[in-house]
């Protein structure tokens, strides 16, 4: 098992430097010169030069390469092109309210999509099924950004129940305004999730309750409620683990514009100011950023598949 | 707790009177069973016999209270558990019967456990759910009926997954769940069709021996007149929803009334092979093969895991119109002899000669144009055919695919049909429209297009019932002796072994343990295996025709 476990952390290295190539091969393989580009279209030549300069882009590739990866190992991303402060220290300044909005999303979203889909499953083809797969297509329809501001009019302004925008840290300003200002962006953001999560938990689900165990267990007299959860919920539970951890990978997309809509300081707005300002190395240091909790993530669903699991053994 | 009321001690473990369950509307009968009425005494062993669709399952899981009830719902009759009507009590009432009371073991022990969940654990689930017993308590009850229903080391296996056991283990542990808490009724719905038969054996013996010692009354359903002639104290048979006849083993089995009855008993193939005269003199060898080997998995930097050597050194010899039974239990390598010589799988070594070419050397493309000389049957009739495709494009692919025309395919294929025993104009229907014999007609009839040398069947009569069974026997004879065929017969069945091979090859652990005719094989087996699995064979020497020869 444990050595189960290493292989698979040691077999993560050379997927991220197979992506850290990549992120490097991005900038200087695109079409112009990047050092042009940045300076914008009143540059004088020096300005460009300069930028060159600062970028290490004057160097041969193999050099700038070996120099860009000996620094990323040292944990240094780069230095921001406007701002002048190390892209790490900007990362991390904005990792706070991204890493809480995901995880109430994603935590909001499992309590409620599961049970759904595993009622949905139960009684398929009753009311309740057709209204949870209703929600559920239409979940997937309605973009992040016109949601939010349905939230924000109806809850927000018309109800006057919750803050507009903005965001409280629990740590700084305390639990309940941190709460009130992450209600809506949650709510916004977890509707994709609760659709996506509670059409595969009612697909796996209905396929594990015409299992053969799940009519010994009936046989054996167990209820109905210990039917789903301890023999058709835990069977069910590798399908259903796998889309959340996509679901995780996707919400990245869905941050951003969230966090644009609500005006919340995370790393998502973060992504948007750097693409707007054409700030190379931010966009860099966040693509690697992004990859690094990606392979995280898979690594995480990997591992809980052979808990999950006894039959998975590699 | 396992104490049964006191008016019910004198009175029949269960009572079915006039059962009565509806099909849902649009089926091919109004009733799934319709009045069927029997008991199961205390201590006895009543076996329901039946065919697929005769209504036996749904029987059994109406007692259960197991069926869907909106889609069977029972309309009539009366089920009694020890005096109690059960029929109509709400679920709540009824789970707690279950498991307690009356307890159910399934046909497939491979898929009727949990596979997330220890088997110990599944088997203490029960007394979870029926007692106040601690853990420690649970843990106790659940060893001993683990050593009871003779499951090796079982501190070792309590701890143990569903799939790291064997079929008969897993068997095993359904029947320990089942007799935990000492049932009145044990409902064993097919217990051991997927079994092996030295592990059926096994498994009957036990059952019979368990049920002997606490008296349970069991409903035993089965499809297998020689199973009955091993177990049953009382038999019943049911034919499309009805019981048509009811009474004791000896009478049954050897006076048996009803014509249905008697058909069913006839078609269970003897283990005395038929005399086989004027069919031997001198013939034409088709297929030779020599020392063939096939070791799944190999060790290495990333395939890490077990080694298994599924064929060791088979060499066999097939000539025109001989059927060659190769015989042998699951994982004995038969069924992979029969991939190697098809080259479905690669062989790791060894040589597969027809008309003196060696087709295990063959590049895929050389390969090809011997494709057609032999072709294979499988099992299951039901997913060997592309359910989106009609039978004729089905049978003419093949010939098409070596350059035969059309309409020659064609007028062949409508040939082959009759020869079969099916209309021409099935070839425009699909397979789904088609029983699972007549599918298998299909799949005979595909075959046979391709005009090969040599037929392998693998375990082709396994998926179908007695009856029918016997039916695709015969034609699978008759299409050999009209077209000269060489045929590989791959079962597990000595029954039907005995009655279709001139030869047969007994295979055990990979390696070929025996051959030669079957007469002299049956008659007088040699290797203690052989001698094992033909002792193992259900109703040996119980059924008349055993006897005296079919």
């Amino acid at each position: 098992m444990w050595r189960y476990v290493l292989m698979r952390i040691v077999a993560t290295v050379p997927v991220m430097g197979v992506v850290a190539v990549f992120v490097f091969l991005m900038l200087r393989l695109a079409p112009g010169d990047p050092a042009a580009v940045i300076a914008g279209d009143y540059a004088t030549a020096e300005d460009v030069a300069r930028i060159r300069e600062q970028l290490g882009l004057d160097q041969p590739i193999p050099v700038q390469f070996a120099r860009w990866i000996g620094q990323l190992l040292q944990g240094d991303l780069g230095t921001s092109i406007f701002t002048n402060l190390p892209v790490t220290t900007l990362i991390a300044q904005r990792l706070e309210p991204t890493l809480l909005l995901s995880l109430t999303t994603i935590t909001f979203a499992i309590l409620v999509a599961v049970p759904l889909g595993t009622l949905a499953a139960w009684r398929a083809g009753s009311l309740l099924d057709r209204v949870v797969m209703l929600f559920s297509v239409a979940g997937f329809s309605v973009p992040v950004f016109v949601l939010g501001y349905i939230f924000i009019y109806v809850l927000a302004m018309w109800l006057g129940w919750l803050p507009v925008q903005g965001y409280k840290s629990p740590f700084v300003d305390g639990l309940v305004p941190f709460l009130q200002h992450i209600t809506l962006p949650t709510l916004t953001l977890s509707v994709i999730f609760i659709a996506l999560i509670a059409r595969m938990t009612r697909a796996a689900v209905m396929e594990v309750l015409a299992e053969d165990y799940v009519r010994t267990a009936r046989a054996k007299g167990q209820s109905e409620l210990k039917v789903l959860v301890r023999h058709a919920l835990r069977n069910a539970a590798v399908p259903i683990v796998t889309v959340i951890g996509l679901g995780i990978a996707l919400l990245i997309g869905g941050v951003v514009v969230t966090e644009s809509v609500y005006n919340i300081p995370g790393v998502g707005r973060l992504v948007l100011d750097a693409v707007l300002a054409r700030d190379y190395p931010i966009i860099q240091g966040l693509i690697l950023f992004f990859s690094f909790i990606y392979i995280l993530i898979n690594l995480v669903v990997d591992l809980l598949y052979t808990f999950l699991d006894p039959r998975i053994r590699y | 707790m396992t104490e049964s009321p006191p008016a019910a001690r004198s009175g029949p473990v269960l009572e079915i009177r006039d059962l009565t369950v509806s099909l849902p509307k649009g089926a091919d009968r109004p009733f799934a069973i319709e009045g069927v009425s029997f008991t199961v005494a205390r201590g006895e062993i009543v076996c329901v016999v039946g065919e697929s669709g005769s209504g036996k399952s749904v029987t059994a899981f109406t007692v259960m209270g197991l069926v869907p009830r909106r889609e069977l719902r029972p309309v009539r009759g009366e089920v009694r558990l020890l005096g109690r009507s059960i029929l109509g009590l709400p679920e709540a009432e009824l789970r707690r019967l279950r498991g307690e009371r009356m307890a159910m073991i399934f046909q497939e022990p491979m898929t009727a456990l949990n596979p997330v969940m220890r088997v110990g654990e599944q088997i203490a689930e029960v007394l979870e759910i029926h007692t106040d017993l601690g853990p420690r308590e649970r843990r106790e009850r659940v060893l001993a009926v683990m050593r009871d229903v003779r499951l090796p080391e079982p501190e070792r296996l309590y701890h143990a997954y569903p799939h790291q056991l064997s079929g008969g283990q897993r068997q095993r542990v359904m029947i320990a769940m089942a007799l935990v808490l000492d049932p009145a009724l044990l409902i064993a719905d097919e217990p051991t069709t997927a079994l092996d038969v030295t592990t059926q054996a096994q498994i009957l013996e036990l059952i019979r021996d368990l049920q002997r010692r606490r008296g349970t009354g069991v409903m035993f359903i089965t499809h297998d007149f020689g199973v009955v002639a091993e177990i049953a104290d009382r038999v019943v048979v049911m034919q499309e929803g009805r019981v048509v006849e009811v009474g004791p083993a000896e009478e049954v089995l050897h006076r048996p009334r009803h014509p249905y009855t008697r058909m069913l008993i006839g078609a269970v193939p003897s283990l005395v092979p038929p005399e086989r005269r004027g069919e031997d003199g001198p013939r034409e060898r088709a297929l030779l093969v020599r020392g063939l080997d096939k070791v799944y998995g190999r060790s290495g930097w990333f395939a890490r895991g077990r080694v298994v050597h599924a064929a060791k050194s088979v060499t066999l010899t097939l000539h025109r119109g001989e059927t060659l039974g190769l015989v042998g239990e699951s994982g004995s390598g038969k069924t992979t002899v029969a991939r190697c010589i098809l080259r479905l799988v690669e062989a790791s070594s060894g040589e597969i000669l027809i008309d003196g070419v060696d087709l295990a050397k063959l590049r895929a493309s050389a390969l090809r144009p011997h494709r057609r000389h032999i072709q294979i049957v499988f099992q299951d009739p039901y997913r060997s055919l592309n359910p989106r495709r009609t039978v004729g494009q089905s049978i003419i692919e093949g010939p098409m695919n070596f350059g035969v025309p059309r309409a020659e395919a064609l007028r062949r294929a409508r040939e082959l049909m009759r020869v079969v025993g099916l209309a021409p104009e099935a070839l425009e229907r699909y397979p789904h429209q088609f029983s699972g014999g007549q599918r298998q007609r299909i799949c005979i009839a595909r075959a046979l297009a391709m005009e090969p040398k040599v037929l392998v069947a693998d375990e082709p009569v396994s998926a179908l019932d007695v009856s029918v069974q016997a039916q695709v026997l015969e034609l699978l004879d008759e299409v050999r002796r009209r077209f000269g065929l060489a045929m590989l017969f791959i079962t597990h069945d000595l029954r039907v072994a005995a009655q279709i091979c001139h030869r047969v090859m007994v295979m055990w652990q990979g390696e070929v343990v025996e051959e030669g005719p079957t007469a002299r094989v049956f008659r007088d087996p040699n290797h203690p295996y052989t001698q094992r699995l033909m002792a193992a064979a259900p109703g040996r020497g119980r059924l008349l025709h055993d006897r005296i020869g079919g």
